[in-house]
């Protein structure tokens, strides 16, 4: 018999007898449904130790990343994904900044990504894998910038959730869903909280409001 | 995973007299269960959600077999090879054929409780491929050659010096003047040493918080991003996770991952929740080629619909752990094994045995409060008592045994006990004086701890006579 | 407008072994405040032990035999009072369990544990009344032992009885961790796993001299023994009592546990 067969019959000759037990009712906090969605996104991006700029439209993306990286005295390149809306910015307006598009590697030390969606009920940004979405940029680069649309701001992970199902397909999730809440960290070594343990150092959002 | 578990009592000894854990111990009490409260006065329907996540558990064990097969074909539809492993020898071969069959040299591994379980690593190594922790406490004690000491902080019984000590010893590679005095030095460390293996790695192994049906998707939660360049850089992924791993959908998810970073570190959510579905898609800039799902059983199906069931609800958030005052007295390495505190003690009987293992259910106060923490509402007092009571029937002759069948057979005799005990109390009052400081057969006690006499006759003799 | 004189309450007092062997003064404490509450109080003398250490160390057999003798001694009362929230627990949440596939005395046992109470929980919420009159002059703090607190939820009414006693200032274990933590009793755990149990209570004590009492109540007599104990190893001044020898005055007749007259 295989392992599978083997397995499944056990789970069900000792269920046999049990009482059913039905799915519960499902809830959404209050929380996820604040009165102000982007503030309150913001709030907790922050306190999530993520930084947040807003900008009023994409075009003023190329501005905000390159005074980003000079304020914090980061080398000016940036490896950004391959995604439309960072098609249109005219990034020739910054002559200091280098861009990149793709993949990340080893050796990109900044990087530019496109969340799908922000959800405000804990500051979570949420990006999609895809042609337009490499994973390695979440997660190799030191400093991971992060464009999200205000419009694509929502109160609960139930309403980012739904926006997926809208892209995909319901029941269908692209490769890699990522939830990302703030930096990356540790407290291993004696419950010393560290940012940056294999992740970003650093994430910035930038919340675009036109778009 | 070596196995010191029927050293119970010598280990816990140990643990206590060990200062650097107990300073550890004693910021585990200060850390997690203080910021847990923090994260649930922000949440107001915390109780509620904890309902809502048991009954969706209670739910999908009732039905899990239905549910894993929703699972495997929404998960093989997507491109995962889905194994199933009886038990941890299927599911150590399963993983050594793959990456095999990968060619793999080396491998990177996140957080994962149930490779500890089955031994992942040191199949391995013993076949020539080397496995790489990279969860920072995970790679520590690798390099110590040490079982984690607790579910979700697994190297907490260190120092920043013994984890100083264990990089300049292992990290050869850096000059032997450099300073390494603060944990963000060390940490630094460990990012430079690591991300060359994440990168170099051939497969990444991890484990999965759920696996959900409705997608066919396996999610893991981390505060590092080592899961994530894990599962991610290489060419294949390996996923192993327990039959119980399985929920419904992504709602159901989200309610459980509302619950859990809470009642673990305090956190309202984890850095990093990473839903995987399938391999890379063929439009993908990124992403494993090759993604594998090993489903493990190893004893677990058994411990439905008996005594048991109700663990299988756990979703190893460790606060059982981190407000169990036993746990908090001897550290994790005192367990011996894999997992520790409360939900080891009722684990662990099951996937060892009792002949092993029958010191763990006994060590505890049964003060309840693991179950009063824990999310999904698992009575872990109550399966303490019933792995006693499955100890106390294999009959082994104890002297405790021994001393409870006397005391039983005398109480269920009152008159013989009115005689007994007036006699027995009327000496140790004479000779008391207030208290004992040694008393024969009570050495457990007066070795530190006085005992106090007995005042002076019984009260129903007392009462009986119409004395006072 | 005169209510018909209603019967006393009768009442079954469950001294538990501990306070039936080592503090009788205990159990005459219960008497007396039972009786200041109006209540015609029974000393059933068929009672031992309610099977408790054999219940926690898998004896379910000794646990069942001992259960059915304290259902017999007790099951005509009105209600059954024990001055302690472990043994009221073992009758009130144990007992049905340990008797679930026995149709005739599951039913026997649900009976008794449904009007079974821990003697400070009964007087505020069953008789409804938190005030004895009493007198004690001491900085004192109170142990919730673990399952007064978590099985029987008895809290507050420790607090209402205390704060009625006149000269008695109550400094209360402060940390969030330590204020309701285990003091490391556990029955035979306190032998079994000795070092283990130690180590837990050296912790409580901890926190108890960190409220600068100068008694510590309680209103379980095993922790209270085993908080004692050791205290009075460490050196500690701080003496123990049960509550209910404070309420009911006999603290001015026996000196605190462990301790000479």
């Amino acid at each position: 018999m295989s392992a599978r067969t083997q397995i499944l019959a056990s789970i069900r000759s000792h269920l046999a007898g049990c009482a059913s037990a039905a799915p519960p009712a499902h809830r959404v906090p209050a929380r996820g449904r604040p009165a102000d969605v982007v503030a309150t996104f913001i709030a907790e991006a922050e306190r999530a130790q993520a930084t947040v700029a807003r900008l009023s439209s994409i075009a003023a993306i190329p501005q905000a990343v390159a005074a980003y990286l000079a304020d914090h005295n980061i080398p000016a390149t940036i490896r950004a994904a391959p995604h439309p809306v960072l098609d249109t910015v005219a990034w020739a307006e910054q002559p200091l900044l280098t861009v990149t598009r793709g993949r990340a590697a080893e050796a990109d030390l900044n990087g530019l990504s496109v969340a799908v969606a922000g959800v405000a009920e804990t500051g979570t940004l949420v990006l999609c894998s895809g042609p337009g979405s490499p994973t390695t940029l979440n997660f190799l680069p030191d400093n991971h910038l992060v464009v999200v649309r205000s419009a694509d701001l929502v109160g609960a992970y139930e309403d980012a959730l739904a926006r997926i199902g809208e892209i995909y397909g319901p029941g269908t999730l692209p490769r890699a869903v990522n939830w990302v809440t703030g930096p990356s960290r540790t407290a291993d070594i004696e419950q010393t909280l560290l940012m940056g343990a294999h992740g970003p150092r650093r994430l910035h959002i930038l919340v675009v409001d036109d778009g | 995973m070596r196995s010191t578990i029927a050293d119970f009592t010598a280990n816990a000894r140990k643990g206590i007299a060990d200062k650097n854990l107990q300073a550890a111990l004693s910021r585990l009490s200060e850390g997690f269960p203080m910021k847990r409260l923090e994260a649930i006065s922000r949440l107001p329907e915390f109780k509620q959600l904890c309902d809502e996540a048991k009954q969706i558990k209670d739910h999908t064990l009732a039905n899990l077999a239905d549910y894993l097969e929703a699972y495997e074909e929404k998960a093989t539809a997507a491109g995962a090879h889905v194994h199933w492993a009886s038990d941890g020898a299927d599911a150590r071969d399963i993983i050594l054929k793959i990456c095999q069959d990968a060619g793999a040299k080396t491998v990177t591994k996140g957080k994962s409780m149930i490779s500890e379980e089955v031994a992942i690593n040191e199949h391995l190594s013993a076949n020539g491929i080397e496995p790489i922790e990279t969860d920072l406490g995970e790679y520590i004690i690798q390099l110590r050659d040490e079982p984690p000491s607790h579910i979700i902080a697994p190297a907490i019984h260190l120092s920043k010096e013994q984890v100083a000590e264990t990089f300049r010893t292992e990290h050869t590679e850096f000059s032997a003047d450099r300073i390494l005095t603060e944990p963000r030095a060390m940490l630094d460390e460990a990012r430079t040493v690591l991300r060359r293996r994440f990168v170099a790695a051939d497969v990444g192994i991890t484990g999965a918080n759920m696996l959900i049906a409705e997608t066919g998707s396996s999610v893991i939660v981390t505060n590092e991003g080592n899961g994530d360049l894990t599962q991610t850089l290489p060419n294949t992924h390996i996923v192993i996770a327990s039959i119980e791993k399985v929920v419904p959908t992504l709602e159901a998810a989200a309610t459980i991952l509302r619950v859990l970073a809470r009642s673990a570190t305090g956190q309202d959510i984890t850095v990093y929740t990473t839903f995987s579905t399938g391999p890379a898609r063929p439009d993908d800039p990124d992403g494993p080629q090759n993604y594998h799902v090993v489903i493990l059983d190893n004893g677990r199906s058994k411990m439905l619909g008996g005594e048991f069931h109700d663990m299988l609800r756990c979703i190893k958030c460790a606060a059982c752990v981190n407000h169990c005052p036993v746990y908090k007295a001897i550290g994790g390495h005192a367990y011996g094994w894999v997992y520790s505190g409360p939900m080891g003690a009722v684990l662990v009987p099951g996937l060892r045995g009792l002949a092993e293992a029958h010191d763990l259910p006994a060590a505890s106060t049964l003060c309840g409060k693991c179950q009063d923490v824990c999310p999904m509402g698992i009575p872990l007092p109550r399966m303490l008592r019933d792995w006693r009571t499955r100890d106390f029937d294999r009959g082994r002759p104890t002297a405790a045994r021994f001393g409870l069948k006397t005391w039983a057979w005398l109480a269920r005799h009152p008159r013989l006990y009115r005689l007994v005990t007036t006699i027995g109390t009327g000496v140790l009052m004479i000779f008391g004086g207030g208290r004992f400081r040694w008393l024969p057969l009570a050495g457990g006690w007066t070795k530190t701890r006085d005992l106090a006499a007995p005042e002076g006759g019984s009260f129903v003799g007392l009462w009986k006579r119409g004395e006072r | 407008m005169n209510a018909p004189e209603k019967p006393p309450l009768k009442i079954g007092l469950f001294a538990t072994c501990l306070v039936d062997l080592l503090r009788p003064s205990v159990g005459f404490a219960a008497a007396r405040l039972l009786t200041q509450a109006g209540c015609d109080v029974h000393v059933p003398t068929a009672q031992t032990c309610c099977g408790q250490p054999a219940y926690n160390s898998g004896d379910a057999k000794d646990a069942r035999a001992l259960a059915i003798n304290v259902i017999a001694a007790f099951e005509n009362f009105d209600y059954v009072v024990a001055p302690s929230g472990s043994c009221a627990g073992m009758i009130r949440e144990h007992y049905p369990a340990l008797f679930k596939d026995d149709g005739p005395l599951k039913a026997r046992a649900e009976s008794l544990a449904a009007k079974t109470h821990e003697l400070l929980s009964f007087l505020v919420d069953v008789i409804g009344m938190d005030n004895f009159d009493a007198r004690f002059d001491a900085r004192a703090t109170y142990h919730d032992s673990c399952a007064a607190l978590r099985e029987m939820g008895v809290h507050g009414q420790a607090r209402a009885l205390m704060q009625n006693v006149q000269g008695l200032a109550l400094h209360e274990i402060t940390g969030e961790q330590e204020k309701d933590s285990c003091c490391g009793f556990g029955g035979l755990f306190s032998v079994k796993y000795a070092d283990i149990s130690t180590r837990i209570v050296d912790a409580k004590i901890e926190a108890i001299e960190k409220t600068g009492a100068d008694v510590l109540l309680g209103g379980d007599l095993g922790c209270l023994i085993n908080i004692a104990g050791r205290l009075q190893r460490r050196g500690s001044k701080i003496s123990t009592r049960h509550l209910a020898e404070v309420l009911a005055g006999t603290h001015l007749e026996t000196p605190p546990i462990g301790e000479k007259g």
